[in-house]
């Protein structure tokens, strides 16, 4: 069982079976792929016999981080990661520093030997970029405080690599005259200060390409109108700027990053990120599966409990670090939770890490595998701590919050409109109403939106719409109108249902994001369903129409129609729902019925449907 | 030489081949403005200042239009409900329009004939055109005799274009003639 194809039939598989299964259950794709290594690696189904082979693949593999440090930095202007340098610094380094303090104590204490522990300590100081930023961009969480805050720790991080790296080989010499035989480059050999020198003149370089040379040379190719010219040089500039960084020994990943964001402004922004981001998902999907095919359950089960211990230990003492530093942030505690067990893992970097202190004699094998191992492991707990913190604790922490932060506002106004939801969709129409001396009771369930809002002056009231008394005391016995301008199709059926059984007499209007949505809601009895897109695309339509050439006011009457039959076609094939072929061949008539009724119109001819002031027959009977 | 304005209100003019005629002879000409108000309006939303403004600017005002059940569209309507307000085009300081000349320049599918005591419409066009005479009246204009496009479903290519071009000469002579000799009603 041997040759290429095979192996990457058996990752592939893997994958294809285990990340879906793993997304299923709520466990991200990064937990997926892991086990999905796993089982493919020596200690599942052993189709990966050896260790060292997941290692390879490891390696090369890695370049996928290498892939998204640059595919973040294309979309950071440098304007915004200039604003982001305090955070960046103070909080990203106190949390190096701390850690790996912490870290290096323990290990004194535990009489393990300085230098072991300093290394350790220093490696694990550092949080997965590839697993921390995926699973951030999976849930949508880059923008939010805890993303921010991650991220800017994460970028120190990859600062950190440098001296890191650089304390290594003066740990050996330290301990004994074994001479590292050097991770990169020839700088190895030179005299510090020119090593310093050349990593500027290397930063130096990338930004000048960055500036100067990157855009020309898209814009060069670009004109060939040759995709996969394009998509050659993309990964040309990814893996150019790496090799020039492990050539003076800096952290590849930094370099592309920082590519990334010179390019940011760049009119290739986006095709660049298009272009890469399937290589970036494909090998990171692959390194996380070398990483659970290379975890060594024999080393780990023979001292299982140290094992253990010192993984969950150094879990520990990773997340309480971050939540310290999350607490001076004034994060809120779910926001804190998210951010420092986000980041409790230890970094990929530590494979390198320790493979390197290997080579220069600071760590025998057995320890290098145990720490690799106890790495492994870390990635592999951390994803499931986050989801049973997404799944069991944040919900029974908002549970048992529930009683005293989300308290609703006590509500002093008496509307005759309530208007639930204050988004875009909203707030619009809130002004609308307003600017027409209609107040209306404006609640919202987005604690930062009210506060925000209430600053601008709007009265808007926090509380969830679906709660009756919230309902009764925003005074929905006296009002008129309720509105739903919210997006969610089950917030909305849930209103409903509520309104229909407490307050009939209210008249209840509602968002609807599709027809979908409003067959469901007309099929519970709402009459006033406002699909969110029926009338923007229609005027859309309309002025593409004027555009053309056609008339003003003929194409005022065109939408008009058209959204009427639209609107009556739907209250025909509600009835027709339930019976799915039957659905699909009366859709079929709906738009067949259409098409008839507006195509007269369009061509230049008196047609069936409108003989407005005009008509053939008028027309033969004139005298 | 004097401003001209067309008021322009076809709801479909893109089926009125008299009325596309009758525009394309005159939109060109200099010194001749033409407001397409269903073009301008469609949702019967008007910029009152902007017409009054168009209205300021020009001696000679004509509302061309199609004949629809004895009046003019709705749109037209409209915009003389609107843009004539009181204090401006009539009553107290409303002495804006005073001595322009107005009058219809107007198309109708059924002959000059039917217009007449004898007739199926029973009544001639002046009769019919009273309301706009005497709105004209009112705001102290000197309304002049209508131009009538008529039997436009019966007209051959020619006829329609032969009317177009004494359309375009009518015009002309409005913007060029030194006195306007034609006959016109106004307040004494």
């Amino acid at each position: 069982m041997d040759g290429f194809l095979f192996n990457a039939i058996v990752y592939i598989l893997a994958a294809i079976v285990c990340v879906p299964i793993a997304k299923r259950l709520g466990m991200g794709s990064v937990l997926g792929y892991l086990i999905a290594g796993i089982l493919v690696g020596p200690y599942g189904f052993a189709f990966i016999q050896d260790e060292s082979q997941g290692q390879d693949i490891m390696h090369s593999t890695e370049f996928g981080v290498v892939m998204m440090l640059f595919l973040i930095g294309l979309e950071l202007e440098p304007k915004n990661l200039w604003k982001m340098r305090d955070m960046i610094l103070k909080v990203g380094l106190s949390q190096v520093v701390a850690t790996s303090g912490l870290i290096f104590g323990l290990g004194l204490i535990l009489e393990i030997d300085w230098r072991v522990s300093l290394a350790a300590a220093l490696s694990m100081a550092l949080s997965s970029t590839a697993i921390v930023l995926q699973s951030l961009k999976e849930k949508n969480q880059m923008d939010t405080s805890t993303g921010k805050l991650s991220f800017g720790v994460l970028l120190l991080q990859d600062i950190a690599v440098i001296p890191i790296l650089a304390i290594l080989p003066l740990l050996a010499i330290a301990g004994s005259e074994l001479s590292g035989s050097g991770h990169g480059g020839f700088l190895e050999h030179q005299p510090g200060w020119i090593q310093t020198l050349m990593i500027f003149v290397a930063i130096g370089v990338v930004i000048l390409l960055g500036r100067f040379g990157f855009g020309p040379l898209l814009n060069w190719v670009s004109k060939t109108k040759l995709r996969e010219l394009f998509t050659a040089s993309a990964l040309l500039i990814v893996v150019g700027i790496a090799f020039l960084m492990e050539l003076v020994g800096l952290s590849p990943a930094l370099g592309t990053f920082l590519a990334g964001v010179i390019l940011a402004n760049s009119p290739y922004t986006h095709a660049l990120e298009s272009d890469l981001d399937p290589f970036k998902g494909l090998l990171l999907g692959l390194f996380f599966m070398a990483v659970g095919a290379t975890i060594n359950f024999d080393l780990i089960f023979s001292d299982a409990i140290n094992v253990f211990s010192i993984t969950f230990g150094v879990i520990l003492i990773k997340a309480l670090v971050l939540g310290v530093i999350g607490k001076i942030r004034k994060l809120s505690l779910p926001d804190n939770l998210r951010f420092s067990v986000g980041l409790a893992q230890v970094s990929e970097f530590s494979f390198v890490t320790y493979a390197f202190a290997l080579q220069l004699g600071i760590l025998t094998t057995t320890s290098s595998g145990i720490l690799m191992a106890i790495t492994a492991l870390s990635m592999t707990f951390t994803p499931i701590f986050s989801l049973l913190l997404d799944k069991v604790i944040l919900p029974s922490l908002e549970r048992r919050n529930a009683k005293p932060k989300p308290e609703a506002d006590r509500i002093d106004e008496r509307n005759t409109v309530i208007l639930v939801g204050f988004s875009h969709f909203g707030s619009t129409m809130g002004r609308f109403l307003r600017a027409n001396g209609i107040e209306a009771t404006v609640l919202d369930y987005d604690p930062d939106r009210v506060d925000f809002l209430r600053k601008m002056g709007f009265k808007v009231y926090f509380g969830d719409a679906t709660r009756l008394d919230l309902l009764h005391a925003a005074g929905a016995e006296n009002a008129k109108i309720l509105i739903s301008a919210i997006r969610s199709t089950e917030t909305n059926k849930k209103l409903v249902e509520l309104c229909q059984e407490n307050f009939p007499h209210l008249e209840v209007m509602i968002r609807a994001k599709n027809r979908y949505e409003a067959f469901e809601l007309m099929e519970m009895g709402v009459e006033n369903i406002y699909r969110e897109h029926l009338d923007t695309s229609i005027r859309m339509g309309q002025e593409a129409l004027q555009k053309l050439g056609f008339r003003a006011h003929t194409v005022q009457r065109l939408a008009a129609q058209f959204r009427k039959y639209d609107e009556d076609s739907l209250k025909v094939l509600v009835k027709y729902r339930s019976n799915e072929t039957e659905y699909i061949s009366k859709i079929r008539k709906q738009i067949e019925i259409q098409e008839t009724l507006l195509s007269g119109e369009l061509s230049r001819k008196f047609s069936m449907n409108d003989s407005a002031w005009d008509s053939e027959q008028l027309k033969e009977e004139t005298e | 030489m004097r401003k001209i304005l067309v008021l322009f209100a076809h709801p479909k003019f893109e089926h009125s081949d008299a009325n596309q005629a009758l525009i394309s002879a005159v939109k060109d000409l200099e010194n001749v403005q033409v407001r397409d108000l269903y073009e301008l309006y469609p949702d019967f939303n008007i910029n009152i200042q902007a017409e009054q403004e168009a209205l300021f600017e020009h001696e000679v005002i004509i509302w061309q239009h199609p004949f629809y059940w004895y009046s003019c569209p709705p749109l037209l309507k409209q915009w003389i409900d609107l843009v004539l307000e009181h204090g401006w085009a009539y009553g107290t300081g409303g002495v804006f329009l005073k001595n322009k000349y107005i009058f219809n320049a107007f198309t109708s599918g059924g002959s000059k004939e039917i217009y007449s005591s004898l007739g199926r419409n029973r009544y001639t066009i002046e009769e019919y055109l009273r309301p706009f005479e005497q709105t004209a009246y009112l705001c102290n204009m000197r309304y002049l005799p209508p131009f009538h496009l008529a039997g436009t479903h019966r007209s051959t290519e020619s006829d329609i274009l032969q009317k177009a071009n004494e359309y375009r000469e009518l015009i002309l002579s409005l913007r060029d003639s030194s006195e306007i000799s034609l006959p016109y009603i106004q307040k004494p």
